[in-house]
């Protein structure tokens, strides 16, 4: 079968992958060195997913790859060619919030917001996993998210309250 | 990030002919050696990405086992219903780990190869025998609180910092590898190695090996088991100690138990001679105590760690007793009871 190779370690040549964000199919030109957070934020204009620490350590970063919450910033684009991305300014249907992003303003689940496209990113995708039930799941399944402004108590309260309404349903 | 050149093979023998010759690394999950890459520790002239390979499934073996496919994410082990059924030692040590972000990309063969978190050996601009041989060893006479108390030598006192693979270790899980000279069977208490003279060697794999798999044997241990993982927060923070324990207790006495540690050694840490130590023992504070010492005979502090001694043995009696009271440490619950 065919291998993408690249031969020139010197030279800045790019490979082109597929990727679907936010619903739309994009063929882009990527350096093989550009992670998946770079691409979204400077070559796509996607700057709803942040830069903590580019190391794994926060979780700002997070984002939706096939439905399953990963850390962007380690994750390089070439590698996640033909793959579905949903970012945090593809949560939302059209002008209706998703319930997560509603909840979080209910509850007042943010203070200077750096941390909540990831931390709405990754609770999505707690939610598609399906394994959290109580309280004590959902901070413990939550703690890939850290937040400087300490607003933890009522995003988990925000969390938990559409984690509630989603399992009643 | 140095610029590399890039392939991304479709299967296991072309992977093995691009992944041989010279400073190559595979790519998997990437949460580890894209890090790396970006601390300018690893500078590979290519990168093997291996994600394409058909490695991404657990299956049964024929005589009883679980084979753990080498691409299978951390998350999707730890959440397979055979693994949580028959194994759920992995499971809880897998889930005690990272984060649930991290697990999503981590793979198990990278988690058993990823390499140390030692501050030095992130820090380009101090020596590390690791990273640069012949350098030295920043640790030593350093900033030591999370290196090793076990097998350390003069070269290197990193830890293996991997939650998985204390599992694996006192599970009897054997690694799969194949590479240019062909496939072998590595049993994991030889897959990883103690540091010795050669600080730059994790493991024993030869240049351009790849894991393929890791097999679990059909021996099960469902009833007497615990992972207990003690660190500075209760979640997303690498072990300073940890222990994976699990027992087979008939008629009230302990016909066998196994131990591991993590955090405390290059690998991970298992004395078989001190485990038969709680052979036909009932299990009491004092033969847990017993082998508590027997286990980190001759463990060594470097300063900063020197608590770790104290607390690996107090790790150890207290996840033997969760072990013989079947009560598993919860990952979600932090409560050490
Ligand atoms: C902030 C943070 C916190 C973490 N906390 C924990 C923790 O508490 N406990 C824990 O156990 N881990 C922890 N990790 C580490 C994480 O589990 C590892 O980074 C992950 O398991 C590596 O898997 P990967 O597939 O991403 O590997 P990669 O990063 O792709 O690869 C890692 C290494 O393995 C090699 N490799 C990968 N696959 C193979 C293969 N099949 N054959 C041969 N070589 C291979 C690569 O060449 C590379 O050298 C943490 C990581 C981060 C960033
Ligand atoms: S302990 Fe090992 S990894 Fe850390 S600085 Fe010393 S040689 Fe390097
Ligand atoms: S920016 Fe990716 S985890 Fe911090
Ligand atoms: S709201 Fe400021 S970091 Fe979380």
């Amino acid at each position: 079968m065919a291998t993408a190779t690249l031969d020139t370690p010197t030279e800045s040549r790019s490979i082109t992958i597929s990727l679907t964000i936010n619903g739309q199919l994009r063929r882009l030109p990527v350096e093989p060195w550009t992670t998946l957070l770079d691409l979204l934020r400077e070559q796509e204009g996607l700057t709803g997913t942040k830069k903590g620490c580019d190391h794994g350590q926060c979780g700002a970063c997070t984002v939706l790859i096939d439905g399953k919450r990963i850390n962007s910033c380690l994750s390089l684009a070439v590698s996640r060619d033909g793959a579905e991305i949903v970012t945090v300014e593809g949560l939302a249907d059209a002008d209706k919030l998703h319930p997560l992003q509603q909840a979080f303003i209910d509850h007042d689940a943010f203070q200077c917001g750096y941390c909540t496209p990831g931390q709405l990113c990754s609770a999505a995708g707690l939610l598609a996993e399906g394994r959290a039930t109580s309280r004590d799941d959902v901070r413990e399944m939550m703690s890939g998210n850290i937040c400087r402004c300490g607003a933890y108590t009522n995003i988990t309260d925000a969390v938990l309250e559409v984690l509630e309404k989603e399992t009643a349903k | 990030m140095n610029r590399f050149s890039y392939a991304r093979p479709t299967d296991v023998a072309e992977a093995v002919r691009e992944g041989s010759p010279g400073d190559v690394r595979y790519l998997a999950g990437g949460t580890n050696l894209v890090d790396l890459m970006k601390e300018n520790v690893e500078r590979p002239v290519r990168v093997v990405d291996i994600n394409r390979l058909p490695l991404h499934d657990i299956s049964d073996l024929p005589d009883g086992g679980l084979r753990l496919g080498a691409l299978a994410t951390n998350a999707d082990t730890a959440w397979d219903a055979r693994v949580e059924e028959r194994y759920p030692l992995l499971s809880s040590a897998i889930l005690a780990g990272a984060s649930p972000q991290l697990r999503n990309a981590a793979t198990n063969g990278g988690n058993v190869n990823q390499r140390t978190r030692c501050y030095y050996f992130y820090d380009t601009a101090t020596p590390c025998n690791k990273r640069e041989p012949g350098s030295g060893c920043g640790a030593i006479g350093g900033v030591n609180r999370i290196h090793a108390i076990l097998g350390a030598s003069a070269a290197c006192i990193a830890t293996h910092p991997s939650d998985m693979a204390v599992a694996l270790a006192a599970l009897d899980a054997t690694v799969q590898v194949t590479g240019p000279d062909g496939d072998r069977a590595i049993p994991f208490a030889d897959y990883h190695r103690l540091p010795g003279a050669e600080a730059w060697q994790d493991n024993n794999l030869a240049p351009g090996e790849l894991v393929t798999a890791i097999d679990l044997p059909d021996e099960r241990f469902t009833g007497h088991y615990t992972y207990l993982k003690l660190r500075d927060r209760l979640s997303y923070a690498f072990a300073l100690v940890s222990v994976a324990a699990a027992l087979k207790i008939e008629d009230g006495r302990i016909v066998e138990a196994r131990v591991a540690l993590g955090g405390v050694a290059h690998k991970p840490w298992r004395v078989k001679t001190a485990e038969s130590v709680l052979h036909g023992e009932t299990p009491s504070h004092n033969a847990f105590l017993a082998a508590a010492h027997a286990i980190t005979e001759g463990a060594t502090g470097h300063g900063d760690n020197d608590f770790k001694i104290g607390l690996a043995r107090k790790a150890i009696v207290r996840a033997l007793r969760q072990a013989a009271d079947g009560t598993p440490q919860s990952q979600t619950d932090k409560r050490v009871a």
